[in-house]
């Protein structure tokens, strides 16, 4: 199993425990990630709100850089880089016209894009390509009840129903439950972040972030697990704005989700990026996977 | 085009064209034509996380559309605060893109200039986008000190500790990454452009 990895800008800088952590993790799982070389942004919303044809045909070069790599699906763990990449995919099987329009722009770069590549999320690819069972059996260590909420965001259950259901996705919760997690009942593991408004209208977001953090704990969670980099920094690194301006106090460790699959596989929490979190997860409470059986 | 959504007599010229440039906006919204089946029951409105926020909501955005307003809807804060999270889209018993008609409203706001008030996603969208064409990827420090300058430089100031904890975790750069075949971005940027008659 082998996929064309495309990062996106967020995982070089701000989202890095998010790369690093998925890469180890396929590292030790045996599934092949071949970064795609020299990608482009996607654009993400901004293109889209600005000119489709060049949102579109942005979004394509890379796509068509995967083509060229062969018969293999693009793994893309950013929500945002995750949809319109699809979104382009859609466009191009439904729209003959735009599928021409995009044609033509890549044909300025000398680029062709003729045979459909996939698109998927590395949580549908661990759970549903590589199996539960098989990361179970691979782990070393399993989470002593570890509390977790997992949140899932906007963008990768909507607009399309594409690995889960899109009120009630339980993927990641199937996953970490089997690694020993308890996962909490989290009734906003749907509802958005804001994305962007965390810059443009910040007060909204605000608002919105401290929602998702009051009903986590409410619910007794000691941690959020995130798939996407976006949620994953409005959560983590305004915490102390939010105290500030709810009169909270807001300590809650931020993981990405794959962080929490590596440490269960045992690998280096140095390389999986978390002492670089802002919120430190002091005590994941791991037990060894032998003391389990044994007991 | 469809019609059936013209108002009996557009308020003015400015109406008609706009009504014009946003139905050509429409037709690449797969069924976009779609937004005629509304029966404003307001799902849309209460599915949407930030409607609290708007000052006008998702449903009254087509009703004012129905009624030969465009230009009221351009000038709301409301398709600048969708953060695109599809909600409504998913829900609408009618099958209307909902998040798809905001972006189309959010282009034809660009392409003629009309923006509410303290507007500051325009300030935003641009510089990610000369971004995208100067390196071929976004340069987040870049652009957050971009957009800061454009719109609130007093904030550099509280959103400085934030930049420092994540640099100092490897989490930030002070340049940008450029990629190494950055023309051929801007070849198909240009050409789509060109395309797109813009």
């Amino acid at each position: 199993m082998e996929f064309a990895y495309y990062p996106g800008c967020s995982l070089e800088y701000t989202g890095k425990p998010y790369d690093q952590s998925v890469r180890e993790v396929f590292k030790a799982l045996g599934v092949g990630l071949r970064e795609i070389e020299d990608w482009n942004c996607c654009g993400a919303t901004m293109y889209m709100s600005q000119n489709e044809t060049v949102a579109l045909s942005v979004c394509a070069r890379n796509l068509a850089l995967a083509q060229a790599m062969g018969n293999c699906d693009i793994c893309a763990p950013c929500s945002s880089c995750y949809t319109i990449l699809r979104k382009t995919n859609r466009q191009i099987a439904w729209n003959p016209h735009t599928r021409s329009k995009i044609s033509e722009a890549l044909a300025a770069a000398k680029l062709t894009y003729d045979t459909p590549v996939g698109v998927r999320h590395p949580l549908d690819i661990l759970v549903n390509s590589v199996g539960i069972e098989t990361i179970v059996k691979k782990a070393k260590f399993l989470f002593d009840g570890l509390k977790v909420a997992p949140y899932y965001g906007c963008q990768i259950v909507r607009p399309v129903e594409d690995f889960d259901d899109m009120d009630d996705p339980t993927t990641m919760d199937r996953l970490l439950s089997a690694l020993g997690a308890d996962v909490v009942p989290y009734p906003d593991k749907v509802r958005c972040c804001g994305g962007m408004l965390m810059t443009t209208y910040e007060d909204v977001a605000l608002d919105l972030n401290n929602g998702l953090l009051t009903s986590a704990r409410e619910n007794g969670a000691e941690v959020i697990a995130t798939v996407c980099p976006l949620c994953h920094m409005n959560l983590e690194g305004y915490q102390a704005k939010i105290n500030a301006k709810h009169h909270t106090n807001h300590h809650t460790p931020i993981v990405y989700f794959t962080q929490l699959v590596g440490l269960a596989l045992g690998l280096d929490s140095r390389k999986l990026g978390m002492d670089t979190l802002l919120v430190k997860l002091t005590n994941p409470r791991l037990k060894t996977q032998a003391v389990e059986v044994a007991a | 085009m469809p019609t059936a959504l013209q108002p009996v007599k557009a308020k003015h010229k400015r109406e008609e064209e706009l009504r014009d440039a946003f139905w050509k906006e429409v037709e690449h919204i797969p069924s976009g034509e779609k937004i005629k089946n509304c029966i404003q029951c307001g799902t849309c409105t209460g599915t949407c996380p930030v409607s609290a926020w708007m000052d006008i909501t998702p449903r009254q955005t087509v009703a004012l559309f129905r009624a030969g307003m465009i230009e009221e809807i351009l000038h709301s804060r409301t398709i600048w605060i969708c953060a695109s999270c599809y909600s409504c889209r998913v829900r609408c018993p009618s099958g209307i893109y909902v998040t798809d008609m905001l972006y189309a409203l959010k282009r034809l706001a660009m392409d003629k200039g009309i923006f509410p008030r303290n507007y500051p996603i325009h300030a935003l969208s641009e510089s990610f986008i000369a971004n995208v064409y100067k390196y071929g990827r976004n340069f987040e420090l870049g652009l957050g000190i971009k957009y800061l300058l454009a719109t609130s430089p007093a904030k550099m100031i509280s959103s400085a500790g934030f930049g420092l904890a994540m640099m100092r975790r490897g989490r930030m750069s002070v340049k940008p990454t450029k990629i190494r075949k950055v023309g051929d971005v801007r070849a198909i940027i240009d050409r789509a452009k060109q395309l797109e008659g813009r």
